[in-house]
């Protein structure tokens, strides 16, 4: 117990989090290299996701992939990477990269997927380019599952950014191997705690995009469906891809 | 007018959907095709807005081979109404009977009253207009997908089992709406089902098909009863059960029909 008061008051110290290699500096550093990370990963996986949902085709070989992805141990990866581009955030960003494809991939493809084959067949029969089934039809409807494809990526970017710190000055991690060798332990709790509370932020964030992303038409005909409470109330739009095969 | 000619449709897998199919459907009058599933009368339907290209033969609308028309201009310009709606589940009523005049370029302001006339049109109250599909009934829903079909004012009404999946009731009372609307408004319609009462009930002109995409018979509704072609049609419309074979009796002065069991159908009017 005494060790967490001590976290509490590292956490709580304002010498701590001054200066370029204080708490500020870091957690900013953190963001910014988790954001890169999803901003990177979203652009390559985003897009696949959705022409495999789209056209129904590659979706073993999506599976098969991210299901690869998947296996590898992030740690690893990033020695590996770290051998061969050396010091720097380079190695972190691409280990972080593959670390977040998968669920992005999931969720795009789960999200295109989701949307009932009779609805797209209903669009084409009425004339809608292909690209206006896409923007028009397949995205709105399937964008909550998409964002939760996304809000799960940011979950474990975000809780495994902390490796960033192993090969480059950079991100909460610093503090964690800064107290590793000077066994400062009420430091790397503190940290830990930040990186937990940062986690549960930017989820609970997610959480919200998500909410607002459901349109409240596909809401409704999600509770009509199972039979439940007036659409008012609470959305059960709380979803998140953590499985190679969801809905 | 639609026509097909010598039209087949046969699957990479080799298994025929649509089998040599000559039929003229005539404007402004309700062709309805009847058959069993895999008699590849959807298939048929579906020729016609090109949302299936036939392996050889051609459909003409007005003598225009349509597989020389640009797909996404000819679906918009005949309507289509399918099973279960197909409505967009993220729009409102209002909207999606929008879908097609928006698509088509129509000022936001025309599509949208033009849309709430059309509401009135197919029975539904101007109050739903801001309502989801998912807060409609079965038949509420079947009536959007009818007002959404007509929107866009086509010659050509597509009807792909419209009705399959309402309560009897219900469907009654839609095919009845169907009658009206097409007395005032004189579309092209093409219309599938299975169920020989409804294609007898709104077909000017019926065509039965068999598995393989064959037609049986085409013709109207009487010359089915008076003269079917063979067994298999007979057994379809109920001819040989004596469904359709009627006689008078005479019960406390009043002519009533009754069919061969002896179960009355109606009375005979004077």
């Amino acid at each position: 117990m005494n060790l967490f008061a001590e976290a509490i008051a590292w956490l709580f110290g304002p010498d701590n989090w001054a200066g370029p290699s204080g708490i500020t500096a870091r957690l900013l550093q953190h963001l910014v290299v988790s954001a890169v990370v999803l901003v990177i990963a979203a652009v390559i996986a985003l897009p696949v996701g959705g022409v495999i949902g789209h056209t129904g085709r590659g979706k073993q070989l999506a599976v098969m992939v991210s299901g690869g992805l998947r296996a590898l141990p992030t740690l690893g990866v990033l020695t590996l990477f770290g051998l061969w581009l050396g010091i720097g955030l380079r190695a972190p960003v691409l280990a972080l990269v593959i670390l977040a494809i998968p669920p992005l991939l999931a969720g795009a493809y789960a999200g295109f997927e989701s949307v009932d084959r009779r609805t797209i067949d209903a669009a084409r029969a009425m004339g809608m380019r292909e690209t206006q089934i896409v923007g028009k039809v397949e995205l709105p409807i399937g964008l909550p599952i998409v964002v939760g494809g996304i809000r799960s990526a940011a979950l474990q970017v975000i809780a495994t950014a902390m490796l960033a710190a192993y090969l480059a000055d950079v991100g909460l991690g610093r503090f964690i191997f800064e107290g590793l060798k000077t066994r400062d332990y009420a430091q790397m709790l503190g940290a830990s705690l930040l990186v937990i509370l940062l986690a549960l932020v930017v989820d609970g964030a997610f959480a919200l995009v998500q909410r607002l992303v459901t349109p409240t038409g596909v809401r409704l005909a999600r509770s009509a469906r199972t039979g439940g409470e007036p659409a008012r109330k609470r959305t059960p739009a709380r979803r998140t891809i953590t499985e190679g095969n969801p809905v | 007018m639609i026509e097909f000619r010598g039209v087949t449709k046969q699957y990479p897998d080799g298994t025929v959907a649509v089998g040599g199919v000559d039929l003229i459907v005539p404007p402004r009058t309700t062709t309805v095709l009847v058959g069993t599933s895999g008699s590849g009368k959807t298939t048929l339907l579906r020729m016609i807005n090109r949302m299936v290209d036939p392996s050889q033969g051609a459909v003409l609308i007005d003598g225009t081979d349509v597989a020389t028309v640009d797909p996404v201009r000819l679906r918009r310009s005949i309507g289509y109404v399918m099973q279960n709606s197909g409505l967009l589940p993220h729009r409102t009523v209002l909207d999606n009977v929008m879908t097609v005049p928006l698509l088509n370029g129509t000022r936001r302001q025309s599509a949208r009253a033009r849309a709430m006339e059309l509401l009135e049109t197919v029975g539904l109250d101007a109050s739903l207009a801001q309502k989801y599909p998912a807060q409609l009934s079965g038949g509420q829903q079947q009536r959007v997908g009818v007002a959404r079909g007509l929107a866009a004012d086509p010659n050509i009404l597509l009807m792909d089992e419209p009705f399959g999946a309402v309560d009897p009731l219900v469907r009654q009372e839609l095919q009845q709406e169907l009658r009206r609307l097409q007395r005032e408004l004189g579309k092209t319609v093409v219309f599938v089902t299975h169920d020989i009462d409804e294609a007898f009930l709104l077909g000017d002109q019926v065509v039965l098909l068999r598995t393989g995409g064959k037609v049986v018979q085409s013709g109207t509704p009487a010359e089915f009863l008076a003269s079917p072609a063979d067994d298999f049609v007979s057994g379809f419309v109920g001819a040989d059960r004596g469904r359709r074979r009627l006689r008078l009796e005479e019960v406390d002065g009043q002519r009533v029909v009754v069919d061969e069991d002896g179960r009355p159908a109606g009375v005979l009017e004077p």
